[in-house]
């Protein structure tokens, strides 16, 4: 009988392809932004304003922040499983976790929608 | 039972110590430990990337702060970290598709890592200060 618990590993697929698929995201954004900044590296507020009101730089950007939220879940939860052993703390490690990320995701879309 | 293991002295005590670690090893561990600093390193981040769009004048407080020579300390420590999860991460992702798998590729890789981030680093260390 596979012995499930609540704070275990999910026993599947599921968090091994999101921290895939969200680290190659992050790649690709990282060489942009590199990109970026050896084409043309804004060094004023007005061009660093400009380059995040474009659409497709916000969106990139959101998709990055989201990817690497989710990215930071599944690696955060990685050490707590290695390193938490009693089941109680580790389960608040988690949710505190879970709530930390919620609030930068909100946070970061704010940050994203104002420019 | 075969003479060789009989010639085999038991028990093996093996040194674990993290500084012992074999060079994949390393990789390894500082992957974490670099992730780790990039999820604290996250809040104050995202306060750099507010202070830095959201007016001029925040724009010249975010120039302020990242000035001052601890915070950039901090962001050389930020920038090794991520680039060191960036190139281990692309190592492990080859690795997935059984590029590199083997011990001995394995270990020219995990050299390569630590050398391109280092030197990455190092760039981004003089390009700030």
């Amino acid at each position: 009988m596979v012995n499930r618990n609540l704070v275990g590993a999910h026993y599947g697929l599921g968090s091994w392809m999101i921290q895939r698929m969200s680290a190659v995201i992050m790649a690709l954004y990282t060489l942009v932004v590199i990109v970026v900044f050896l084409v043309a590296p804004p060094s004023t507020h007005s061009a660093w304003k400009a380059l995040f009101a474009q659409g497709w730089m916000r969106a990139a950007t959101l998709l990055f922040l989201a990817s690497l939220l989710l990215h930071a879940w599944v690696g955060m939860r990685d050490v707590y499983m290695d390193y938490v052993k009693p089941i109680g703390l580790r389960l608040t490690f988690e949710v505190a976790t879970i709530l930390l990320l919620v609030v930068y995701a909100a946070w970061a879309a704010q940050i994203l929608w104002r420019v | 039972m075969t003479e060789l293991t009989l010639k085999k002295r038991r028990p093996l005590w093996y040194n674990l110590s993290p500084l012992n670690l074999p060079l994949p090893g390393l990789v390894s561990i500082f992957h974490r430990v670099s992730g780790v600093a990039l999820f604290v390193g996250v809040p104050w981040l995202l306060y750099l990337l507010e202070a830095s769009l959201s007016s001029p004048e925040s724009f010249e407080s975010f120039k302020a702060a990242v000035s001052h020579p601890f915070a950039k300390l901090c962001l050389i420590v930020l920038a090794w970290s991520y680039l060191h999860h960036f190139c281990a991460g692309i190592r492990y992702l080859a690795m997935d598709i059984h590029w590199a798998a083997e011990l001995s590729a394995a270990r020219k890789t995990g050299g390569t890592v630590f050398v391109v981030s280092l030197i990455l680093t190092l760039i981004f260390a003089v390009a700030i200060w």
